[in-house]
C-alpha cells in the first residue's frame, strides 16, 4: 500500500515534465492562433517588414527570422571548424594531462552567462571591428555572431570529442600499420567513423546560436532590418521578444500576441534541429563492439 | 614514422615529405583553434576585471541602485538573486530526484517511459526565453502571481529541472546494482532500498548536478525580464511575493545606458556575477572530490 503510493507519487513527478511541454505548446498555440485570425499567416511567413509598434503595422517575420539566421550562421561560421579543431586536438593530439586540463577551462566558456558575453560584445569587440570596418553600426550583427560563436564552442568541442574518443583504436592502428599519418588518421578514418556525432554536436550548438537572447539583444541592436549585411544593425527574434516585453504591453492586444508568434516560430526551428540532431545520433550511430 | 621511406629505401620522396609536412602543419592548427578559445576567455576576464576593478569596492556591495552612478550598488540585485535561487532550489531539487528515481529505479521499460524520457532531453533544448513565455502566461498571468520571486523562481525551476533529472540519473545509475540486490536479499522493500542506499550513495553526484544547473539558472536574464523582475529596485524583499530584480538584469539594465559610467557599474557588477558562480563551481567541485574518494 505504502509501496504503491510512493510509487505513484514518483510517477507523477516524472509525468509533470511532460505536463511542461504540454504547458509550452498550449500557451503558444492559444495566442498564436488568437494573432493568426488577426494577421495572415501568409503576411507573416513572406512579409518583409516587422513594424508591430508603427502606426501602419507590417507583420513580416523574414527580417527577425533572418537577424536569427545571420546571427546563428556566423556563430556557426566560427564555432564549426574551431569547436572540431579543438576536439580533433584533444582526442588525437593532447597528453592525458593537458586534456584535463584544456577541458574544464573550454567548459567555463560555457558556464559564462549570456549577458556577459554581451558586456565583452558592446565594449570589446564591436569597437575592435570598427578599427578594422569603420562602417560598423555600434549595434551590429557581426560581434553578436563572434561572441555567440565562442559561446558555442564548447558545444561542439565536447561533445565531437566524446564522438572521437568512442572510435576504439583498432581503427586508428589500423590505419596508422598502413602508414598513414596522423593528420590521415585523424581527417579519413577517425572524423568519418564519428561522422554523426561530430554532426549532432554542430546542429545542437547552432539551435543554442538561434536561441541565444541576452548576448545577441546587448550586441545586435532592436532594428528589425532585412539585411545580410554583418555590419549593420539587426533584431534577432529573441531581441524583439526581450523589446516587446521589456514595454508594457497590455494582454490581449495584438503586440503581445506577437510575442507568441515569435516564440512559436524560435521554437519550432530549435525543437526541429534538436529533434533532427538526436535521429542522427540514432540513425547513423557506428556500433562498435 | 619516419621509417615510411620513398620506394628506393635510402631517400624520402618528395609526396610523403609533403606528407609529413602537412601533417605538422595539422597540428599546430588543432593547437592553434584550441587555444582561440583559452584566449577569449582570458581576453573577456580581463576585460571585464580592468573595466570593473576599480568601481567595486564594500559601498557597492551595500547600496541600492541609484540615477546617481557614484552612489549604486548591487545590494537589491545580490539579495534578489540569493532569494530566487534558494526557492528554485526548493522547487527543482525535490521533484526532479524524485522524477530521476522513478526513471531509473521504478519504471517499466514502456513506451510511456520511453516518451518521458524523450521529453526530458528535448525539454533541455528548448531555449530559455521560451521558458520566460511560458512563465509569464501561466505564473504571472494565469495563476496570478504578479511580477514576484515566486513566478521567477518557478520558471527557473522549469528551466533547470530537465538537467538535474538527467544528471541524478547518471548518478543513481552510477550506483552497483549488487548493493540493491545484497538490501533485496535482506528482504528490504523497493522503497527501502532506494531511500536507505541507493540515493544516499548517489546523492554527492545529484548534489553536483544540481549545483552547475543552479549556476546556470544564476546567470539567467532573458526568462526573468519576461517574468517581469525589473532593473531598478531600491528595497531587498521580505517575502516570495515582493518585487525583485537579480544580478544578470541589473547588470544588463546597467550595460543599456549609453554613459561610460554606468557601464563601469555593469563590469563591477560582472565581477560579483562571477565570484557567486564561483564559489558555486568550487562547492560542487569539493562534493564530487569526496564522493570520488569514498567510493
Amino acid at each position: 500500500m505504502k509501496e504503491g503510493l510512493i510509487g505513484g507519487a514518483l510517477f507523477a513527478c516524472a509525468a509533470a515534465s511532460t505536463l511542461v511541454t504540454v504547458g509550452v505548446v498550449l500557451v503558444l498555440l492559444r495566442e498564436t492562433t488568437a494573432f493568426f485570425s488577426e494577421v495572415s499567416i501568409v503576411e507573416f511567413l513572406t512579409g518583409t517588414r516587422w513594424e508591430p509598434l508603427f502606426q501602419d503595422r507590417h507583420f513580416g517575420v523574414l527580417p527577425l527570422l533572418t537577424g536569427s539566421i545571420l546571427v546563428a550562421g556566423g556563430a556557426g561560421v566560427i564555432a564549426v571548424p574551431l569547436g572540431l579543431l579543438t576536439a580533433i586536438f584533444l582526442s588525437e593530439y593532447a597528453s592525458r594531462r593537458l586534456r584535463e586540463i584544456l577541458k574544464p577551462v573550454l567548459e567555463v566558456l560555457a558556464g559564462i552567462p549570456t549577458v556577459v558575453y554581451g558586456y565583452f560584445a558592446l565594449t570589446f569587440v564591436t569597437p575592435l571591428l570598427r578599427v578594422v570596418f569603420p562602417q560598423t553600426d555600434i549595434f551590429n550583427a557581426a560581434s553578436a555572431s563572434i561572441v555567440v560563436g565562442i559561446m558555442i564552442i564548447p558545444t561542439v568541442s565536447s561533445l565531437s570529442e566524446d564522438a572521437l574518443r568512442a572510435v576504439p583504436s583498432a581503427l586508428r592502428e589500423g590505419a596508422y600499420g598502413l602508414g598513414a599519418t596522423k593528420l590521415e588518421v585523424s581527417t579519413r578514418v577517425v572524423v568519418p567513423a564519428a561522422l554523426s556525432g561530430v554532426i549532432a554536436s554542430f546542429l545542437l550548438a547552432i539551435s543554442r546560436a538561434v536561441g541565444e537572447t541576452m548576448a545577441v539583444t546587448i550586441a545586435a541592436g532592436n532594428l528589425a532590418n532585412l539585411t545580410l549585411n554583418p555590419l549593420e544593425s539587426i533584431q534577432t527574434m529573441t531581441a524583439y521578444i526581450v523589446q516587446a516585453s521589456l514595454g508594457d504591453t497590455p494582454q490581449g492586444t495584438l503586440v503581445f500576441r506577437t510575442l507568441f508568434a515569435v516564440a512559436m516560430t524560435l521554437f519550432l526551428i530549435t525543437l526541429a534541429m534538436n529533434v533532427l540532431s538526436q535521429w542522427i545520433l540514432a540513425r547513423y550511430r557506428e556500433e562498435y563492439q | 614514422m619516419s621509417v615510411a621511406a620513398g620506394p628506393i629505401g635510402s631517400a624520402e620522396s618528395a609526396f610523403d615529405r609533403r606528407r609529413r609536412r602537412m601533417g605538422g602543419v595539422f597540428a599546430v592548427l588543432c593547437a592553434a583553434a584550441t587555444l582561440v578559445g583559452v584566449a577569449a576567455l582570458g581576453v573577456l576576464l580581463v576585460d571585464v576585471v580592468i573595466d570593473g576593478l576599480p568601481r567595486l569596492d564594500r559601498a557597492f556591495l551595500t547600496s541600492f541602485a541609484s540615477r546617481i552612478p557614484e552612489r549604486a550598488g548591487v545590494k537589491a540585485a545580490l539579495v534578489g538573486s540569493v532569494w530566487t535561487l534558494s526557492l528554485t532550489a526548493l522547487i527543482a531539487f525535490p521533484v526532479s530526484v524524485a522524477a530521476a528515481i522513478y526513471l531509473e529505479e521504478y519504471a517499466p521499460r514502456s513506451w510511456v517511459t520511453k516518451a518521458i524520457q524523450t521529453n526530458i532531453a528535448n525539454l533541455a533544448g528548448v531555449p530559455s526565453i521560451v521558458y520566460g513565455i511560458l512563465g509569464l502566461a501561466l505564473f504571472v498571468r494565469t495563476l496570478g502571481f504578479e511580477r514576484s520571486i515566486l513566478s521567477g523562481a518557478l520558471t527557473l525551476s522549469l528551466l533547470i529541472m530537465p538537467v538535474i533529472i538527467m544528471a541524478a540519473q547518471e548518478a543513481i545509475r552510477a550506483v552497483p546494482s549488487t548493493i540493491r540486490e545484497a538490501a533485496y536479499g535482506l528482504g528490504a522493500t523497493r522503497w527501502q532500498v532506494v531511500s536507505s542506499q541507493v540515493v544516499p550513495m548517489a546523492l554527492p553526484g545529484i548534489l553536483t548536478g544540481t549545483i552547475l544547473a543552479l549556476s546556470r539558472a544564476v546567470g539567467e536574464t532573458a526568462p526573468l525580464i519576461m517574468v517581469g523582475a525589473v532593473g531598478f529596485i531600491a528595497f531587498t524583499p521580505r517575502g516570495v511575493m515582493d518585487e525583485f530584480t537579480v544580478l544578470p538584469l541589473q547588470i544588463y539594465s546597467w550595460i543599456s545606458r549609453p554613459q561610460e559610467e554606468f557601464r563601469r557599474l555593469a563590469a563591477a557588477g560582472i565581477i560579483v556575477l562571477l565570484a557567486l558562480l564561483l564559489t558555486m563551481n568550487a562547492v560542487a567541485i569539493i562534493l564530487r572530490n569526496r564522493a570520488q574518494r569514498h567510493s
